[in-house]
């Protein structure tokens, strides 16, 4: 090992590195702190101011002066992402800002321990909504913002909470704050707030902290009864952070909004009942704020939205309906409605919808409707279950709000043959419609003896493919000689007439049973052709398809094969190489040697596109496999969690469709998504290229017995 | 009855089952059965079909005998098949069979898994003929007065081949269950497994949240079947929490971001 560099040797090397000579910066205080430090660390720093300066020469003389300190601060790879995202920023946004990072050590000190004590939304994003599709109510979106409150429809919530000490108890401080919202739009803070008309009053923002403090008890309170495990969570964390203890006023307000019934329009009678110089509580960590303008912009844009909802969906059923009993056509049947009681229910009654006396069953959407109603406005009002006329069908109101579906389709691609696929946008939790223009085109078939060298290739293996799967199809056959069955055996039967008659003991192996394992399957073979296919990963997949199609032609299943690539959502095209019903014919084989590498790795317009027509066919057993290089992503937004989480969406309807996905890839990071997509047993990573043609019959072999 | 036909006699339900009636499903069951019609139990898995059964074929006193449809169920293992013993063939009658030949109420669980050919037999046992061709045999059997039949089916499936087809439905008076009351739901409960009664209120709580969850991560919500085998295992002295992740939340789905948030909502009642 080296040994240390003395103080003067530091500054040479440091003023070659820094080049000192043409910029007067002085090294000597740098050099001084360096040589204390042992030969390996000098080495490490050394290393490393060499690697800022290829970036910028300012920049490694200010991580110079200041790496001693940065490595008495944090561990060695904080330190060193320091240094990479100052130079990230040069990269980004030049100098000033990079240089930034690195003199505001103290700072990004800070930033690091919170982030590592605390809890990214982005993070824990998919569990806490989960956690918030649980409670009852309305469904609610999450988003992330810089403050935590509802609009009714959309708890925003902050990207990082860090006020505890631990991952673990900040994750609880966001649980705590989702109940809060969605307490708030639960049990009636919202709609009471919009009916009290706190924002015409003179002193409308003391009025409205003074209710936001007494509310947030109340609602406190019906958390301790409605999720007690959570409440001990909440009284934990409001130790730790010294909220738990109120000023004199407030102990004794606190009981008065705390018994079971109290509402929040008992919290607005005390607050107008209060004194002048009563003080708002100072805000709770899991309080939030009040946003009531956009709370009162967002229900007004739904109580209108599911007005005509509403009725129209009436309209639907009263015609199902009629269709079912015969209706005459003149005759319009009368909706009413009757309160009935539901303690489950924070209103505690619920509504139910008469049709000429007799209670209507409403699927789950309009049930779901009507809680929505019940909690904008607390009953069905009667003018909703008038007959619906002209004027109540307002389209806009059924398609996806977001302006940006019009500009798009200004383009001549969506005109004709089309077809249109939604797509999950994990951001909004919401499914943008019509968001994908799909279409179907065939391979150009090319004759240039691809598929002849294949099997010539791969002979041996060939042989023992066509062994394997006849063995395999063999099993669907006929058992004869049973002891017991659905049919006679003949043969056996005759025999053992004969037996009898030579005086011999008969057989009572005498019938044929068909062998349970009968298949009756469909696989569709959806095969990734991006660009990042070029080479010899398109040839390992047309390989692999003419070994499987030898092996599927032997085993007799019923299989199809099509090609997906893309370039942006407008442009998503699906390759017809083989249909169901199509025999292996030579065609096909000219289709499997022309497939190309394309563009882009849209995938959740193709697994939708694909488990349609997988979904169509009547068989026992569906499945999807994908042949694939890499992770979902296309030129546009499609890249990241958008493409991942869309993926899971599409893999999870087909799942629902009864078709069973399963995923063969070559990406050897797909360890780290598939799992989350096809879930833990449905996927294989293949570590070689080459090995691809001699695995993927195997798998498909395992995969169906 | 029948003097050659096997006794039925061990398929009686002997004692009273505990059975919580939730509408008028009872009454409807028991009209229906003594004028031979049909009846089709619709509802999710464990709601209360076959407990129900239970307790009507003990109400009636009639031998209940059930079959579980599977996909290899065929048309034979219904009906009846010959066998072979030392030289002679019998004929053996299938779980319908006998039931028709008894009088025995027949129940065909869950029969969308049945190979389509299957339903075939049953449907001139479920119309105003009540009568099972047996085509081995080269017979048709007139149902005895007292068998009754019965199919239950979960129209949550959404798979198309698990659909049950208009000319089977059609011939049956359908029965709906769903998930009870909370208030009837936690006396279940407790009846069933003796948990006190403070915490299966939060069980039955517990259970509505994760039919909340239903179409956003679970397929199905928890059953009452589940909330009872959570129930029994906090009675012998597993943590509410612990019981909810075994027997509810791992039986629902695989999917680890789903089961972290089921486990939250469980200990945010626990
Ligand atoms: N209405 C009910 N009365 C009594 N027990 C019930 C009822 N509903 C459900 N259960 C409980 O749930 C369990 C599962 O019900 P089961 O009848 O097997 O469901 P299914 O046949 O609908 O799948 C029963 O063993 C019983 O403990
Ligand atoms: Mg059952």
């Amino acid at each position: 090992m080296q040994a240390a560099r003395d103080a003067g040797q530091l500054v040479i090397l440091l003023d070659e590195i820094l080049e000192v000579e043409f910029s007067f910066r002085d090294t000597t205080v740098p050099a001084a702190a360096i040589a204390a430090m042992e030969p390996r660390l000098q080495d490490y720093v050394i290393t490393w101011i060499k690697r800022v300066a290829s970036t910028n020469i300012e920049l490694a003389y200010q991580y110079a002066c200041h790496v001693e300190r940065a490595l008495g601060l944090m561990d060695v790879e904080t330190v060193e992402s320091w240094a990479l995202s100052a130079m990230d920023a040069y990269d980004r946004e030049g100098l000033r800002p990079a240089r930034q990072i690195i003199l505001g050590l103290d700072e990004f000190v800070r930033l690091t321990r919170e982030q590592a004590d605390g809890c990214l939304l982005s993070n824990q994003q998919g569990i806490l909504l989960g956690f918030l599709n649980g409670l009852a109510g309305r469904r609610l979106r999450i988003q992330e913002s810089t403050q935590a409150y509802t609009d009714s429809e959309t708890l925003f919530l902050p990207s990082l909470l860090a006020r505890l000490a631990t991952p673990e108890r900040n994750f609880q401080l966001y649980k705590v704050t989702i109940a809060m919202l969605w307490a708030q739009t639960r049990f009636g803070t919202l709609r009471t707030l919009l009916e009290a008309g706190f924002l015409d009053a003179e002193d409308s923002g003391r009025r409205l902290a003074l209710f936001h403090s007494l509310d947030t008890l109340r609602l406190e309170a019906i958390i301790a009864r409605e999720l007690p495990g959570l409440h001990r969570e909440l009284v934990t964390i409001k130790q730790d952070l010294g909220e738990d203890r109120l000023p004199a006023p407030w102990d004794a307000l606190r009981w008065s909004v705390s018994a079971e019934g109290c509402t929040a329009w008992d919290v607005v009678e005390r607050v107008r009942s209060l004194s002048n110089d009563t003080e708002p509580l100072p805000v709770f960590a899991h309080q939030g704020i009040l946003d009531l303008p956009a709370v009162a912009a967002c229900v007004a844009a739904r109580v209108s939205r599911e007005k005509t909802l509403f009725k129209v969906r009436m309209e639907q059923l009263k015609d199902e309906l009629g269709v079912q009993e015969h209706w005459s056509r003149d005759r319009e049947p009368r909706l009413t409605k009757r309160l009935h009681e539901a303690s489950e229910l924070p209103e505690g009654a619920g509504v139910d919808i008469l049709i000429d006396g007799k209670p209507l069953p409403l699927p789950d959407d309009m049930q779901d409707l009507v809680s929505s109603i019940l909690m904008d406005l607390g009953d069905i009002p009667d003018e909703y279950l008038e007959p619906a006329g002209p004027g109540d069908y307002d389209p806009k109101f059924f398609q996806d709000s977001s302006s940006e579906t019009e500009d798009v389709w200004s383009g001549v691609y969506h005109e004709k043959g089309a077809l249109l696929y939604q797509e999950w946008d994990f951001r909004r939790q919401h499914y943008r419609k019509n968001w994908c223009a799909a279409r179907e085109q065939s391979v150009e078939p090319v004759d240039n003896g691809f598929v002849v060298r294949t099997l010539e290739k791969y002979q041996g293996l060939v042989k023992q493919l066509r062994k394997t799967f006849e063995a395999l199809r063999d099993e669907n056959r006929r058992l004869k000689r049973q002891p017991q069955g659905d049919d006679v055996d003949l043969d056996a039967l005759v025999e053992a007439l004969a037996d009898t008659r030579d005086g011999r003991e008969m057989s009572e192996r005498l019938f044929t049973r068909q062998h349970r394992t009968e298949r009756n399957i469909a696989v569709m073979f959806m095969v990734d052709m991006s660009g990042s296919t070029k080479g010899w990963i398109n040839d390992a997949e047309r390989e692999s398809l003419v070994l499987l199609c030898e092996a599927l032609e032997t085993l007799g299943d019923r299989y199809a094969i099509f090609g997906f690539s893309s370039i942006t959502r407008k442009r998503c095209e699906i390759y017809h190489i083989k249909r169901f019903e199509e025999a292996y014919t030579d065609d096909v084989k000219g289709r499997i040697s022309g497939i190309q590498p394309k563009d882009y790795t849209r995938m959740g317009f193709a697994i939708r596109h694909l488990s349609r027509m997988l979904s169509e066919l009547d068989a026992r057993t569906r499945i999807l496999i994908t042949l694939s290089d890499g992770k979902p992503d296309d030129y546009d937004e499609y890249r990241g969690s958008y493409g991942i989480e869309d993926t899971r969406r599409a893999l999870i309807e087909a799942r629902r469709e009864g078709i069973h996905p399963y995923c063969i890839t070559i990406d050897q990071q797909a360890r780290d998504y598939l799992p989350h997509l096809y879930g833990p047993a449905a996927y294989t990573v293949i570590d070689e290229v080459r090995l691809l043609p001699l695995k993927v019959s195997d798998i498909y072999r395992r995969l169906t017995t | 009855m029948h003097p050659d036909i096997p006794q039925l006699d061990n398929y009686l339900v002997k004692a009273e089952p505990f059975y919580q009636a939730i509408g008028d499903e009872i009454t409807i069951f028991e009209a229906s059965y003594q004028k031979g019609l049909p009846v089709l139990l619709k509802g999710p898995t464990g709601c209360g079909k076959t407990r129900f059964m239970e307790y009507m074929a003990w109400r009636l006193r009639r031998p209940l005998i059930t079959v579980s449809c599977h996909d290899d169920l065929t048309a034979s293992d219904l009906v009846g098949r010959y066998l072979v013993k030392g030289g002679e063939t019998t004929w053996i009658d299938g779980p319908l069979a006998q039931a028709v030949r008894g009088g025995g109420i027949c129940y065909l669980d869950e029969v969308v898994e049945a190979r389509k050919d299957t339903m075939v037999v049953i449907h001139p046992l479920a119309d105003d003929r009540r009568v099972l061709p047996i085509e081995k045999l080269g017979t048709l059997i007139q149902a005895d007065e007292g068998f009754g039949l019965a199919v239950s089916y979960n129209p949550g499936y959404q798979s198309v081949l698990k659909d049950l087809k208009q000319s089977t439905r059609q011939r049956f008076v359908a029965l709906e269950f769903g998930y009870p009351s909370p208030e009837l739901e936690t006396a279940i409960v407790i009846k069933e497994s003796g948990l006190e009664p403070a915490i299966a209120e939060l069980l039955v709580r517990f259970a509505g949240m994760t039919r909340n969850l239903k179409g956003s991560g679970l397929e199905e919500g928890a059953s009452t079947r589940l909330l009872v085998h959570a129930a029994k295992l906090i009675v012998s002295g597993v943590a509410p929490v612990s019981a909810c992740r075994s027997a509810i939340a791992q039986a629902l789905t695989d999917d680890a971001e789903m089961l972290a948030s089921i486990n939250e909502l469980s200990s945010s009642l626990f």
